[in-house]
């Protein structure tokens, strides 16, 4: 399964980032093969449709899961449409935030908010 | 000759003005009056048209037809406003953010998008007791594109050379007063002699300078507040062409919905003579 992470630096160790759509970047975690990468977002300076284009750009990385503090509308509807489930967090390093969501210790959200 | 009324400030009296401009000048001369003020046009309560013809004001908006649709991506690319997303073998389209601009449909190879008109609002046309045309703009709850709602307002009542428009503007400095005002020969700047009126009159002509445009001063509520308004418009060239006083019996009859100019009918010559004023600055 390969992860998103909204984080606030294109670093594998940055802090999670809780916005989604505008954070500066996001790591994404490979759990079969433990690889690891730091992207930075295309869309973190957009004045609008920063969510909508944020979630095509992971999905176009392959992602099945993203985890960020909350999705918006736009960003939920591109995320699902394509199959991509979505988990909230508050905060934690982005290894830590991969194990809770492993674990089932991190809530799903189906609708945007 | 179209004369905008806009004030930078909300609730200065542009309303007040721009009615009242309007009455005194109908019994003589033709006069359409356009209530620009899209997300609350409030005119007709002191106009009392009848109103005899409504209308959509819409925006086009794509529609893709999947079955044609080549999943490229490019409406997605060359959209500004980041209204289309393509992931998959989808493409989703969100028209809170669409701004109608076509580019997808142009830029399509496959045909498959198609412009379809999506309503903003509505557009009232009718005509007052005393003759003059009227017709507002009122954007759908929930909708945030005023400005095409006020160009078709604009566009649908092409004014004969022999009358005078009245655009009554939103208030502020943003797209949809500058969307009202452009193309005006006047603008009349709505204002009140306190700090608040002062520092929006300062933005409001900032807006009809960038654009060119020939702006005069009402002051309203004249008497309250200090004299910094008549100072800025000293200094900076600007004629205060009207004073309307704080006066209470005003003040309550327009709470009622009677124009200024039917509660102190000495008012019409003086709105008359500031067209005539404006006529020949501008023209």
């Amino acid at each position: 399964m390969k992860i998103a992470i909204s984080v606030t630096a294109p670093e594998q160790n940055a802090s999670f980032e809780p916005r989604f759509g505008r954070a500066a970047a996001f790591v994404l975690v490979d759990t079969h093969s433990g690889e690891q990468q730091a992207l930075a977002n295309p869309a973190a300076q957009f004045g609008g449709g920063a969510g909508i284009r944020a979630a095509e750009f992971l999905v176009r990385q392959g992602i099945d899961a993203a985890i960020s503090g909350a999705f918006g509308p736009k960003a939920c509807g591109v995320l699902r449409t394509s199959g991509v489930r979505l988990y909230r967090a508050e905060s934690g390093k982005p290894d830590a935030l991969v194990a809770g969501l492993l674990n089932g210790d991190l809530a799903e959200q189906e609708h945007g908010e | 000759m179209i004369i905008a009324v806009a004030s930078g400030k909300g609730g200065t009296g542009k309303t007040t003005a721009a009615t009242s401009l309007a009455l005194s000048l109908a019994p003589e001369q033709r006069v359409l009056f356009l209530d620009c003020d899209v997300e609350a046009p409030n005119a007709h309560v002191l106009l009392h048209p009848t109103i005899t013809q409504k209308k959509d004001a819409t925006i086009l908006q794509p529609v893709v037809d999947a079955d044609r649709c080549g999943m490229c991506g490019m409406c997605a690319e060359v959209c500004q406003y980041n209204a289309i997303a393509v992931v998959g073998q989808r493409v989703l389209v969100f028209p809170e953010l669409c701004h109608g601009c076509g580019s997808c449909a142009l830029n399509c190879a496959w045909g498959a998008i198609r412009e379809t008109p999506h309503s903003l609002g509505t557009l009232a046309y009718g005509h007052t007791s005393e003759g003059i045309r009227f017709a507002s703009g009122t954007l759908h709850v929930g909708q945030s594109w005023a400005i095409p709602v006020i160009s078709q307002l604009k566009e649908s009542l092409p004014a004969s050379a022999d009358e005078t428009v009245i655009l009554d503007a939103p208030p502020g400095t943003s797209c949809p007063v500058a969307e009202t005002i452009r193309d005006a020969d006047f603008v009349l700047l709505v204002t009140e002699p306190t700090p608040f009126g002062l520092h929006d009159l300062k933005l409001a002509f900032e807006l009809t300078s960038e654009l060119e445009l020939p702006t005069g001063v009402i002051i309203n509520r004249d008497g309250i507040g200090d004299a910094r308004v008549d100072d800025f418009c000293a200094q900076a060239g600007l004629p205060v062409l009207l004073r309307i006083p704080m006066d209470r019996e005003i003040a309550a009859g327009i709470a009622q919905g009677i124009p200024l100019v039917t509660l102190k009918p000495a008012y019409r010559a003086q709105l008359k003579e500031t067209v005539l004023a404006l006529a020949e600055v501008s023209l």
